[in-house]
């Protein structure tokens, strides 16, 4: 009896750890498919060609994607740069100013905007903001302005939630201690409790460029996805995740490989995004 | 000139405050516009009727169940594995290299966009594993989507149970494994249910992971072998290929309504959780 007891214990470990290692293997076997599938071309046509290459043509043999490169990097900094001051601020109103039942509306508002899809965005992004540029800059609307003004948007939950974390670990007593200075409380607030939290705040920084830069649906509907490198903010542009999921559906052969390539860059950026922002939260906790 | 600080200060107050509620402002607008606009073009037989014509005419009955199954599905496969690695990862063993290696998987899986995870189970269950443009495709991926938010929040939920509330069953001559499927798990209901509501609001919005693997075939699946399309997808598809912006917005109303719904009951359950233990 006291046998079989032991013996399901051990059994119920052995399966957990089973468990627990699936995570590790789905991993492994994403990196390893998409590996599989996309670094062939780099070998066939070139890293370079590929990397730096201006033209995508995938049935004519050229599998250039700088341009889309680039459009990534550009929305990323668009939706950065309406994102990162709203939200900053968000964090700190909630963290600093709010009382408690401002924050009880806010919080879970934000966690609310947080699961709005992609594709209303999208949508709405195309009735509302396309016609908004277009009749008020000019282009067609489909731009890098509209893009990165909807993205903006949707990063603000994760950049608000994890700057808001970042800002409430810092001690009481350094508020106490600034204040005691005869600080007020915005200057406590951007001479002691920011540079504190600096590290926190940066890592929703980057965490948000790594949503940015992997959004896809909403891209789609409203970057215009045209295959060049754009020159104005009122420019169309095609992203890399957008390359992915236009052609997916259709391509076949190199075209197909063509498109895993395109995810190998891909998911080389987001591991090093990551990568960044794992660091900047390790730092912030060693302190 | 020098101004006086606190008068900076409350302009700042008066900025953030601003700020604030502009954020807020916008998931009012959201929300506003997509009810506004779409309410007129849903009822009972929008949501029970089919699609005609591509879905220019007609309702959207077989999404509504695709979507269903879909997240239901995956719900069912993520959450024993997902509670079971929290349940590891929590009562089994201490932190070492071990469970150092299970976080940076479970970390990574997190950080991976949607588009990668549509990349991979297409090449590896619709095309590799034969399983074509299937709800099984899509459920597969959605599973491995959702895994880092159930382990997540399962292993705060576990990690809140109180000591005393072990130590008095462990005293009472239980096992460990009793202890933990009598005690522990019945105490983190709350949180583990918070994780699976999240996860059941990722399942219904994806569009990317799902649109490469489940197919957008406009039939009802009747079978896990049988291609489907997710509210979702039918709203990208409607919209994106202007088939008709009633039917869209119609869809939208759906969409977003449900998504609502699930959110909102998953921060109610976890609320209640919170309370109960402090």
């Amino acid at each position: 009896m006291i046998d079989r007891t032991v013996l399901k214990e051990h059994f119920v470990k052995w399966v957990l750890v089973a468990f627990a290692l699936s995570s590790l293997l789905f991993l492994f076997l994403i990196f390893i498919f998409i590996l599989a599938e996309g670094l062939p071309l780099f070998l066939k046509v070139g890293v370079n060609k590929i990397i730096f290459g201006m033209k995508w043509a995938p049935t004519k043999g050229h599998f250039g994607i700088f341009p889309m490169i680039i459009s990534s990097f550009l929305v990323t900094v668009g939706a950065l740069i309406v994102g990162a001051p709203l939200g900053l601020s968000c964090a700190i109103y909630l963290s600093e100013y709010a009382g408690k039942r401002a924050r009880m509306l806010l919080k879970p508002a934000i966690e609310l905007l947080a699961g709005i899809p992609s594709v209303v965005f999208g949508f709405l992004g195309v009735i509302y903001i396309v016609p908004l540029v277009r009749n008020y800059l000019g282009g067609s609307g489909f731009s890098l302005i509209s893009t990165s003004l909807v993205l903006g948007v949707m990063i603000l939950p994760t950049i608000i939630s994890i700057s808001f974390d970042a800002l409430v670990s810092v001690p009481r007593t350094y508020r106490e201690g600034s204040a005691a200075m005869g600080a007020t409380k915005w200057q406590t607030i951007y001479k002691v409790i920011i540079p504190t939290a600096k590290s926190g705040i940066l890592a929703s920084f980057i965490l948000g460029m790594g949503r940015a830069i992997g959004e896809t649906m909403a891209v789609i509907m409203i970057a215009g996805n045209a295959l060049r490198i754009p020159t104005s903010i009122l420019d169309p542009l095609r992203t890399l995740t957008g390359n992915i999921a236009l052609e997916l559906a259709y391509a076949t052969g190199d075209h197909r490989l063509g498109l895993f390539s395109t995810g190998v860059v891909l998911m080389l950026i987001i591991m090093i995004l990551n990568y960044i922002a794992n660091f900047g939260i390790k730092r912030k906790i060693a302190k | 000139m020098r101004v006086n600080p606190r008068i900076i200060n409350r302009l700042v107050r008066m900025g953030l405050n601003v700020q604030a509620f502009f954020t807020v402002g916008i998931l009012i607008i959201i929300v506003a516009i997509i009810f506004f606009k779409g309410f007129p073009h849903t009822n009972f037989a929008f949501i029970f009727s089919f699609p005609e014509d591509m879905g220019r005419e007609g309702g959207i009955f077989p999404s509504i169940v695709g979507t269903v199954q879909l997240a239901l599905l995956s719900i069912l496969l993520a959450t024993p594995l997902g509670l079971g690695t929290a349940i590891f990862l929590t009562e089994y063993t201490k932190e070492s290299l071990f469970t150092k290696f299970i976080r940076f998987g479970v970390e990574s899986l997190a950080g991976i966009p949607s588009i990668l995870y549509g990349l991979f189970g297409f090449i590896f269950f619709v095309i590799k594993l034969k399983m074509g443009w299937s709800l099984l495709a899509g459920v597969l991926t959605m599973t491995i989507m959702i895994l880092p938010t159930i382990i997540r929040t399962s292993e705060e939920a576990i990690r809140a149970v109180p000591r005393q509330l072990r130590i008095v069953s462990y005293s009472l001559s239980a096992s460990k494994w009793e202890t933990i499927k009598k005690v522990v798990i019945p105490a983190a209901i709350p949180g583990i249910l918070t994780g699976i509501m999240l996860s059941i609001g990722r399942a219904v919005g994806e569009t990317a992971a799902i649109i490469f693997t489940m197919g957008s075939s406009l039939r009802l699946p009747l079978s896990i072998m049988d291609s489907g399309r997710t509210m979702a997808v039918h709203f990208y598809i409607l919209a994106r290929e202007g088939i008709s912006m009633e039917k869209a917005y119609g869809t939208a109303v759906v969409l977003v309504l449900s998504i609502l719904l699930i959110n909102v009951l998953a921060y109610y359950i976890m609320n209640k959780a919170i309370a109960r233990y402090s």
